[in-house]
């Protein structure tokens, strides 16, 4: 088990700077998920640990050890590629094999490591096939056990379930988490799906176009965003944001205007009366009278009135306007028997509300 | 379809007559061409290689004489055969390597790619040429560019290379080896289409760039090589030009340059043997169609194919 550690990080192409100053120390052993938009870095600064992308500026330390101009192969890592990229035309265990006879391995230790890499995976029955003849799934193993093989300190996966189907996705993801149980090793994973990165990591980062917008655990993270975008972006279906504005600012509480109504929220805020803010429910907290629900305790954000209504079984997301048409999103536990046109009056617990600054940051704790 | 029915069969016949009409019709040029142009003049040479046709009386059927002495009777075949084996298997794989090597160099991102592209290709469009051959002839005569440039660096004073029967050969390889620019372009092609995360993986693997030459891109060219090889093989079996021109249409010095389509020519057009020289061209479609059955026949242990 190897830490890492990221020390003011940077990375341009030409004058486009990708990666704008990244400091993050990575434990041994830690599971951490990259987690972000299309184009916001991630899987570049996962190359950068690879070593298949030149750093620009700052310092990258693997055990202690600085790596900027170390080979990939010199840095004690293994990386499964989004494409798995396994050589098309080696058997499976030629494919495994090939790092450690690169490395001069005696044969028999290869043999030992292939064999033992190909049990852990259940693979042993395809060592004999070409990638071709195998399934997405068994592709994605084979990859995975080419990185095993290699015992590295630091294990990077880039996006590695995104060609999947979904129950395999699902299936690999637990599998994923098991290996990471059973071996131990430092990971990092670059995803953009939020309930991998949830579902799998000790600590999630959160990137947006090169910086890193917060790190923490995956509750700290959907508990505690500390920025809109961090918000909108972890959570599914995604937090509604509702403008409102500051009625009353009091030393321990604020009164603020939501369509045309009033909700008081215990915190204070650092804003006078008449300042714009973003209120962010999260449709999962958001409580509807009317709907079987249960008698709303919290702050009321007014009438809902319903939409659309999607129906997955476990869960009710219903789809709609409040009375001055802002949109919301509401998720109900279980089969409800609600339908567009309905109107429920929806409320909040008020610990579960989310205050959001014009600079998008949070407000309080 | 609901409107097919409202009309009887006849018209629906007609209908479908007059599309496949359309089809023939676009189709004409070419068939006109296959059967004008291909087709009936290899069953007319197939015919005239079993008579002993002249080009001036009228052919008498011979059976399979001229075969017969072809393989018993011709000394001038099996120095032609030699020549043209002896090219065969200089230019095919130097050719093939030169154009491999360019391409490999050339994939290496570089700046301005595209003209030195274009400057690699500009031999193979002009190479087959009447001109380029008598432009070589000037280059590799007695004194010719290639002795005088030696003369001036070397102080050495060169043979003419195209006169003397134990170099005369390599001028002409060197010639086909020009003309790699075709080849080099689909290798270009081959050498793109290999992903790049297959590199990735081997460098993190620890593959130096020349393992990740022989282990990744070699074996993921395969495909690309046999192609290349297979059409360069068959063009080198069915080189004429430079021969001709270089040599005067004799295959001279001594017969070093007797390409076995300069001697099939010569028998035609010289000595007016055009059963004779029917039957040679039928027994080098046999060679070649030998050699490419082969190289199929080979493919499956060395060609990876991806899907």
């Amino acid at each position: 088990m190897t830490s890492l550690a990221l020390k003011k990080v940077t990375k341009s192409f030409g004058a486009v700077d990708v990666i704008r100053g990244v400091d993050l120390d990575i434990a041994a052993g830690e599971f951490v998920v990259f987690v972000g938009p299309s184009g916001c870095g991630k899987s570049t600064l996962l190359r950068m640990i690879a070593g298949l992308e030149p750093i620009t500026s700052g310092d990258l330390a693997v055990g202690g050890a600085r790596m900027n101009e170390v080979a990939a192969a010199r840095r004690g890592v293994a990386m499964v590629f989004q494409s798995y990229a396994l050589y098309p035309h080696m058997n499976v265990y030629k494919n495994m094999s090939f790092g450690l006879e690169t490395a001069k391995m005696p044969k028999p230790e290869i043999d030992t490591r292939v064999r033992k890499a190909a049990d852990i995976l259940q693979i042993t029955h395809l060592l004999d096939r070409k990638p071709k003849q195998l399934s997405g799934g068994q592709r994605q193993r084979v990859a995975i056990g080419r990185a095993i093989v290699r015992d590295p300190k630091i294990f990077l996966f880039d996006e590695p379930l995104s060609n999947l189907d979904a129950e395999l996705r699902v299936q690999t993801r637990v599998e994923i988490a098991k290996l990471h149980a059973d071996i131990g090793a430092t990971m990092i994973y670059v995803t953009h799906d939020q309930v991998e990165a949830m579902t799998l990591a000790d600590r999630i980062v959160v990137l947006r176009a090169g910086v890193i917008e917060q790190h923490g655990s995956p509750l700290d993270i959907y508990n505690k965003p500390v920025n809109r975008f961090v918000a909108g972006f972890i959570g599914s279906p995604k937090m509604n944001f509702l403008s409102v504005a500051v009625a009353a600012s009091q030393d321990d509480s604020v009164v603020l205007n939501l369509a045309g109504k009033q909700l008081t929220l215990p915190q204070p805020v650092p804003v006078g009366q008449g300042a714009p803010l973003t209120l962010g429910v999260r449709p999962e907290h958001i409580v509807a009278e009317g709907a079987g629900g249960v008698s709303p305790d919290g702050v009321s954000l007014g009438t809902f009135t319903v939409m659309h209504v999607e129906r997955l079984g476990g869960q009710t997301i219903a789809y709609g306007n409040l009375d001055d048409r802002q949109t919301l999103t509401v998720a109900l536990d279980g089969q409800r028997s609600i339908a567009a046109g309905d109107k429920l009056s929806v409320s909040i617990p008020a610990e579960r509300c989310h205050l959001f600054g014009e600079d998008e940051r949070r407000i309080g704790g | 379809m609901a409107s097919m029915g409202d009309t009887s069969p006849d018209v629906g016949r007609f209908a479908r007559l007059q599309d496949q009409l359309a089809g023939y019709g676009f189709l004409a040029p070419w068939l006109i061409g296959f059967f004008v142009l291909t087709l009936g003049p290899a069953v007319a040479s197939f015919y005239l290689s079993l008579t002993d046709y002249s080009g001036l009386n009228a052919p008498h059927w011979v059976g399979a004489e001229n075969y017969l002495r072809i393989a018993t009777d011709d000394d001038r075949f099996w120095t032609a055969m030699n020549v043209t084996f002896t090219f065969v298997l200089l230019s095919v794989p130097l050719k093939l390597l030169f154009a491999l090597g360019v391409a490999v160099a050339l994939n290496k991102g570089l700046k301005g790619l595209s003209l030195f592209r274009a400057i690699f290709y500009l031999p193979s469009l002009v190479g087959g040429s009447v001109a380029i051959a008598v432009l070589w002839r000037q280059v590799f005569s007695g004194d010719g560019l290639l002795n005088q440039a030696l003369n001036m660096l070397f102080g050495y004073e060169g043979p003419s290379w195209i006169s003397n029967p134990s170099t005369s050969i390599y001028t002409l390889v060197l010639l086909a080896v020009w003309q790699f620019g075709s080849s080099m372009i689909i290798f270009l092609a081959g050498l793109r289409q290999i992903p790049k995360d297959m590199y990735e993986a081997a460098s993190l693997d620890g593959a130096s760039p020349a393992r990740q030459f022989f282990k990744i891109t070699l074996p993921l060219l395969t495909p690309v090589i046999f192609f290349n090889a297979v059409i360069i093989t068959i063009d080198a079996f069915k080189a004429f030009t430079s021969a001709f021109i270089i040599s005067d249409g004799t295959g001279g010095p001594i017969d070093s340059t007797l390409f076995y389509t300069l001697y099939l020519y010569q028998e035609a057009f010289t000595n007016f043997r055009f059963g004779y020289a029917s039957a040679l061209a039928w027994v080098l479609v046999v060679i070649i169609a030998f050699f490419t059955a082969m190289s199929f026949l080979s493919a499956r242990y060395w060609v990876h194919y991806d899907d």
